[in-house]
């Protein structure tokens, strides 16, 4: 309960910024400088959470078919375990798992690099020459979260779906192709563009707080390590309570 | 003519008043040297005249369209090169064809004698040098005010010296006014037009180099001491 103020006041912070970022958007696609550093946000949220998102999602979708096949063997009814793999990460697994390993990787790295240039001065010398940080430091990185997220999210829910596969195969005597066949049927376009919507979202609440928290960086290295905890804690809670949301909305 | 005015300023930090009734003016062309101890509010004095602090009492007047503000680290932005440091501001805030921009960095860059480290990073070069390439950024956008905070810190004697030399070349070739906050009292002695000693947030004297140190001020006198015993 003592975490509950700092909370409000964090996803308060965050969500004012994120009205401003969402502004400056358009200003960040078509202006030739800003995307250019639009595309180097691409590519360092992408290239910082690849290798993560590989592991976590291969293994994820392991875990998922042991657990699932073994209640199914039961019944045998292994036959349904590419559907209740593919379903559950479409749904919810892919793009939940991205968030986790989106804030991990790159909200922190948001919060520690803002938080050490506000330290640095760098904020106010921004501040100084007319140059609004939230347009020129927090709209190209939060919007790359927006786009990449999705993009991470449907890999998340491929290479979890092969890991099932692989246990399928290995361990349940499942056919791989059986599996898979088993996993496009039961799937439905909704179960991916929810499940894609989720991850955006998923991007944009960690964008906004990481780059608040790192705006809101005071007290030197001390105050950057707080900052860069303090935005992973949030973005957490935020994907939790957010996923929650977003499924009952469609659900 | 004043450039800046300080009336009666008041500013507090968690019940502590840093600046506590602090009056002066800066005139136009001139460099004007604050002088004093840590954490007197010297930095927070210049934040209060780009509009980075507000004063909870008093006023703060200026006349400058454009303030360039030379922070102590030099605040420049890591990912990119000293040319595009110097750049930015050029960049984000004029339409300026590409080809002016390079040429007014070039000249700028130039100005402060880093004409060479234009394509290096900040952490490919020196402290001094990253001043200096703070200053061309703070010069580029042809300001009529720059504010100098600690401008020769943590510099050995020799690039110290350049530094100073630096900030009076530039302000004498730009017709600029100039207000260079440090404790450094041989630097200031060296190009100020005059110098304010602050402690506890208020004006102890402000006046003329060698009407500075003839003052029979105790807290003047203490000062000038300290640092002529450190000089032996």
């Amino acid at each position: 309960m003592i975490l509950m103020p700092k909370f409000v006041e964090s996803v308060g912070g965050a969500g004012i910024l994120l009205v401003k970022s969402v502004a400056y958007f358009p200003y960040v696609v078509f202006r030739g400088d800003s995307r250019r550093d639009l595309f180097r946000q691409l590519y360092a949220t992408g290239i910082r959470t690849l290798p993560v998102v590989t592991v976590v999602s291969l293994f994820m979708g392991m875990i998922l078919a042991l657990q699932v096949g073994l209640e199914l063997a039961r019944f045998n009814q292994e036959i349904y375990l590419g559907a209740a793999v593919m379903l559950t990460l479409l749904r919810e697994m892919a793009a939940f798992c991205c968030g986790i390993c989106l804030a991990a990787c790159v909200g922190s790295a948001i919060a520690a690099e803002l938080g050490t240039m506000k330290v640095n001065d760098e904020i106010d010398a921004l501040i100084i020459m007319g140059i609004p940080p939230v347009r020129f430091l927090a709209a190209p990185r939060i919007l790359a979260l927006v786009l990449m997220a999705p993009v991470l999210a449907f890999y998340c829910a491929i290479m979890g779906a092969i890991g099932g596969g692989i246990v399928g195969a290995t361990q349940l005597n499942v056919d791989f192709q059986q599996y898979m066949s088993s996993a496009l049927w039961m799937s439905q376009q909704k179960d991916l563009f929810v499940g894609l919507a989720k991850a955006s979202v998923f991007g944009l609440l960690i964008g906004g707080i990481s780059a608040s928290e790192g705006f809101g960086t005071s007290l030197g290295a001390t105050g950057v390590g707080k900052s860069t905890q303090r935005a992973v804690i949030v973005s957490f809670l935020a994907i939790l309570i957010s996923g929650y949301i977003v499924t009952r909305l469609f659900y | 003519m004043n450039v800046i005015e300080f009336e009666n300023v008041t500013k507090g930090f968690g019940g502590v008043n840093v600046l506590d009734g602090l009056s002066f003016s800066v005139e136009k062309g001139e460099i004007f040297v604050i002088l004093g101890p840590s954490g007197t509010g010297k930095s927070v004095t210049l934040k209060h005249i780009v509009g980075l602090l507000e004063p909870d009492s008093g006023e703060v007047r200026t006349t400058a369209e454009h303030i360039g503000y030379l922070f102590q680290s030099g605040a420049l932005l890591a990912w990119m090169t000293v040319a595009e440091n110097v750049a930015l501001p050029l960049r984000e805030t004029t339409r300026l064809t590409e080809r002016e921009i390079e040429a007014k960095v070039e000249d700028a860059l130039n100005a402060v004698g880093l004409l060479d480290a234009a394509d290096k990073y900040p952490s490919e070069i020196s402290g001094g040098m990253q001043k200096r390439a703070g200053l061309a950024r703070a010069i580029v956008c042809e300001a009529d005010v720059i504010l100098y905070d600690e401008p020769t810190s943590g510099l050995d004697p020799v690039t110290s010296a350049h530094i100073t030399k630096l900030i009076g070349d530039v302000n004498a070739s730009r017709s600029m006014t100039s207000v260079v906050v440090t404790h450094d009292l041989a630097s200031a002695l060296t190009i100020a037009s005059r110098i304010m000693l602050v402690k506890n947030g208020r004006c102890v004297l402000c006046a003329k180099p060698d009407e500075f140190l003839a003052s029979t001020d105790p807290d003047v006198a203490e000062f000038v001491a300290a640092t002529k015993g450190a000089m032996r």
